[in-house]
């Protein structure tokens, strides 16, 4: 019903507006030299308006950004963005400036007479090959980059993890002394056995079932994800790390931790962007903020998919080996 | 053909019409009414982002079941993104934009009475009619429409136990879809036919207006992609209604073990993005060619390097069906795979360069007539390039990985693909206007609706980049489980309103449209001066286009402002005005340009 009357208050508006245009001239139509004027300098307005938001955004909003990267790996991810970034912000900030400003500068009046010109090889030539050259550079660079993240088969005794999905949680399997995950497949998921892991398999038998992630300081991680439902991402932006879930197939991320937990907390963006947050969280009451590094999903997979996340804490070696050891593994806890 | 008229009833001008005029005017329409739903579903959800816990009685008037006390259930968010997007890619800005300019122009451009088949095409418009009919009656299933992104990646969106909206709504969905593509395919084999066939004498190809050629090649595009959508679909419907297992594999769900064996859902991506990135320039392309047409007037100069223009729509189209990984690079795919993706993927960044900076030499030392329309289409350069520049992040797979499905990409995609096509859009609807209904529109509105949509553009998406960058995924229901992102509720909340107020700054568009239609001032033949085909057509509309012979060609569409002295700029006109109609035979002496 109350539907019904929002649409009935916008057919009223629609019908008074209608009337209303009976007395109103409709006969204007075609841009004046008057209204090439105006619109001219309306769009050195908008310029002003645009740069200062974009100036705006790119100081103030500094603050919000993640900071630099936590895994050793994504140190290059951070210096391709801001080469990146740089460029870009260069280019934007030059087209922007052409495009109003001629809107402004070239505006209509019956007294001028537009150039007649049609072509000019040499400066397509140019435009062609600037960005190529510069290409060039973007794209070695991520190449170089992307195949350093994704080739994971000479890393010397990495850490094997699983990370699994459902919905709507994560769970982990560490691989244990063996350093060799057991085999699984949703077939096996019975009673506390939710990772659907087979017990038949010998390498099963040390592997550890977690709900939440302990990670070394500088020893390479090879997580292995798996999906029993759906299409679920696996994002952990502060590692600068992503990988799809996928039900029937196993898919494969690394990185290597570069600051603990703590170290991380210590760092200037970080307190600086915590103490941001706890002042609005303090505003509405709420319990103050600690920086965790965390897991959270990144492929849209159901009612809850905004509230699917795992912690994860980067440790020493010494305080990981503890922690490890006190895990109990598969074999102790399914009989 | 113009030379024995059929009576015509009110049931074959206006409804069954075979009239490419009216065909065009009924896309129009019905795009409209889709792009209502489509941009009142996006305040919706905003608002939900913006002020996640508050209830408002406008989400209580229309969602229905599928609030509690105001608030939208999540469920009905993701509904809400899925459809919102659904219904702006392919019912407004495939449909919409394609459907009313390429139906519209193409005749009337080239020199010919109708389309090729006047009969296919009304088959065309009727079963994107009777899609749409089906798209909405979706939104009103018991457990809601589709709701698992308007990507609809399986499994979610084949297991009614993963969400509800997987149900009969995906159905509805799946079948709308597959009637829409029918329709384009339709569409596009006619506007492919009747470029090559049916020019005017003297239309060579290399004569043809922008327009032209960004059309027939997004008709190209579409036929080379749209199919493979099709088959996309055809194997989900099985895998949903006959246990078949393409896309599903080992799923454990509510308790019990699937049947499915040996399916990847990556296959499903692979097909979908086979057209979902094509179909970014079939949105994009035709706005462009309006827009290249538009400067070009406005500008009372010829297009800047026309030829180079032809050349970067090829390459741009060619090249867009070759990335379709960028969207995958997390996929799971062999990351080998990843590196040839990134490397075709950033290769666009040239022929795009080259479109924008011809357009920007286009308006150098012009004579701007800055008509809404040339407004509109100053701000689809602005739009695209900001959107487009972006693109180099999102290309490159080693960055793509932390900014993958955050809303630095939901910013991108907006601004080269959505903002820059509806400008090209609107950019199109106040140029032809005085074409379609024989009246001109209010220019005064159409500065308002200008000015406030574009601030507003930039207000909603240049902010939303840098939330994005924050880490904030997309299609969060809410962010406030996440501390983390707590000092980001405030951006939301400015970009909610910028996204309020420019959503209904289009009702300013929409009063505009529908009074002119009745009460605008009567249009003059050939109101901006231009030089093309459709201009020689008589206002008043009738079935064949040119009441007697068809015009012979003897120029291409760009000759503004040609002076007698080339060399001297404020040497007099050629032909004694600043455009010359492509009719026009070249003067003795004259070089054809």
């Amino acid at each position: 019903m109350l539907a019904l009357f929002y649409i009935f208050i916008g057919v009223a508006i629609g019908v008074s507006f209608w009337q209303i245009t009976r007395i109103l001239n409709f006969r204007s139509v075609i841009a004046t030299d008057k209204d090439n004027t105006k619109q001219g300098r309306n769009a050195l307005y908008f310029m002003a308006f645009l740069y200062a938001m974009m100036i705006y955004c790119l100081i103030f909003m500094n603050v919000i950004m993640l900071p630099e990267s936590a895994s050793i790996e994504g140190e290059h991810d951070d210096n391709l963005f801001n080469i990146t970034f740089w460029l870009i912000g260069i280019v934007q900030f030059m087209m922007q400036f052409l495009i109003f400003y001629f809107t402004f500068k070239y505006r209509g009046n019956k007294d001028r007479k537009a150039k007649f010109y049609a072509d000019s090889h040499k400066l397509e030539a140019i435009w062609t090959i600037t960005p190529a050259v510069v290409l060039v550079v973007l794209i070695g660079y991520g190449l170089w980059q992307w195949n350093n993240i994704m080739d994971l088969s000479e890393d010397k005794d990495p850490i094997v993890i699983e990370v699994y999905s459902q919905q709507f949680r994560w769970d982990a399997r560490y691989a244990g002394e063996d350093n060799t995950l057991g085999l699984a497949n949703v077939n096996y998921i019975k009673g506390i056995n939710t990772m659907g892991v087979d017990m038949n398999d010998r390498n099963s038998q040390d592997d550890k079932q977690v709900t939440e992630l302990y990670l070394p300081k500088g020893r390479k991680i090879h997580f292995k994800f798996r999906s029993q439902d759906v299409l679920h991402s696996a994002y952990m932006p502060h590692f600068r790390a992503q990988m799809n879930c996928v039900p029937g197939m196993v898919t494969e991320f690394g990185f290597t931790p570069k600051y603990t937990t703590e170290e991380m907390r210590q760092q200037p963006e970080v307190i600086e962007k915590t103490k941001g947050i706890n002042k609005i969280r303090k505003a509405k009451g709420e319990d103050p903020y600690e920086f965790d590094y965390l897991l959270l999903c990144n492929k849209i997979c159901g009612a809850s998919h905004y509230n699917m996340q795992m912690k994860i804490t980067v440790v020493e070696q010494e305080e990981y080996d503890k922690w490890i050891a006190e895990q109990p593994t598969l074999a102790s806890v399914i009989k | 053909m113009s030379e024995h008229h059929h009576k015509e009833t009110f049931v074959t001008k206006y409804i069954f019409s075979q009239d490419h005029k009216m065909i065009s005017k009924q896309f129009l329409v019905t795009g409209m009414f889709m792009g209502i739903i489509g941009v009142f579903m996006s305040m919706l959800f905003r608002m939900q982002i913006a002020w996640p816990e508050k209830s408002f009685s406008i989400i209580e008037a229309f969602l229905g079941p599928h609030q509690t006390d105001g608030v939208m259930n999540p469920d009905m968010y993701l509904a809400l993104v899925t459809i919102h997007g659904t219904i702006m890619v392919f019912f407004v800005l495939t449909a919409g934009l394609s459907g009313t300019f390429s139906n519209l122009l193409i005749p009337l451009q080239i020199g010919a009475r109708d389309m090729a088949s006047g009969f296919l095409n009304m088959i065309s418009y009727w079963l994107f009619f009777l899609s749409s009919v089906i798209m909405v009656i979706s939104l009103f299933v018991e457990a809601g429409p589709a709701s698992a992104g308007w990507t609809i990646y399986p499994p979610l969106s084949a297991l009614p136990q993963a969400i509800p909206g997987s149900g009969a709504g995906m159905t509805l969905w799946l079948v709308s879809m597959a009637i829409f593509i029918a329709s384009s395919l339709i569409g596009s084999l006619n506007y492919i036919v009747t470029i090559f066939n049916l020019r005017t004498k003297g239309m060579k190809m290399t004569r043809l207006p922008l327009t032209m050629w960004a059309f027939f090649i997004t008709a190209i595009i579409g036929v080379v992609s749209f199919p493979v959508l099709l088959s996309a679909a055809l194997l989900l419907i099985f895998d949903r209604s006959f246990g078949t297992s393409f896309y599903l594999s080992d799923i454990f769900i509510s308790g019990e073990v699937l049947h499915y064996q040996g399916g990847s859902p990556v296959l499903f991506e692979h097909l979908f993005w086979f057209l979902g990135h094509p179909e970014v320039y079939i949105v994009l392309l035709p706005a462009l060619g309006i827009t290249s047409e538009i400067i070009s007037t406005h500008s009372r100069k010829p297009i800047f390097g026309y030829r180079a223009m032809i050349g970067s729509i090829m390459a741009i189209a060619f090249l867009s069906t070759i990335v379709w990984g960028h969207h995958m690079f997390i996929s799971g795919m062999n990351p080998f795979l990843g590196s040839v993706f990134t490397f075709t993927t950033l290769l666009i960044a040239i022929p795009s360069a080259v479109k924008a900076f011809n357009y920007i030499t286009t308006l150098w030392k012009g004579n701007l007539q800055l008509n809404p329309a040339m407004l509109f289409s100053i701000g689809l350069v602005s739009t695209f390039v900001t959107g487009g520049l972006t693109g180099l992040v999102l290309g490159d797979s080693a960055l793509d990985i932390n900014i993958h499905d955050t809303y630095f990409v939901v910013a991108h995609f907006h601004l080269v693909m959505g903002v820059s096509a509806i400008f090209g859009m609107y950019a199109g609807i106040y140029h032809w206007f005085p074409k379609m209904y024989g009246r001109m529109m209010n220019k005064t509105l159409g500065y308002w609706h200008f000015w406030i949509t574009i601030i507003c553009a930039y207000g909603v998406f240049w902010p939303m980049h840098f939330i994005g960058l924050a880490g904030l995924p997309r299609r969060y229901y809410t962010n406030t489980n996440f501390p983390m992102f707590d000092d980001l509720a405030d951006i939301n909340v400015v970009i909610t309103i910028f996204a309020l107020v420019g959503g209904l700054a289009q009702i300013i568009f929409i009063a505009n449209f529908f009074i002119s239609i009745y009460r605008g001032q009567k249009a003059t033949q050939n109101p901006w001066k231009s030089n093309t085909l459709e201009w020689t057509t008589p206002v008043e509309h009738i079935h064949g286009n040119w009441p007697g012979k068809i015009p012979e060609v003897h120029r291409w569409a760009y000759d503004y402002s040609k002076k007698v002295d080339p060399n001297d700029d404020d040497s007099d006109y050629l032909h004694g005005q600043d455009f010359v109609l492509q009719t026009t035979p070249l003067l003795e002496g004259e070089e054809p340009s």
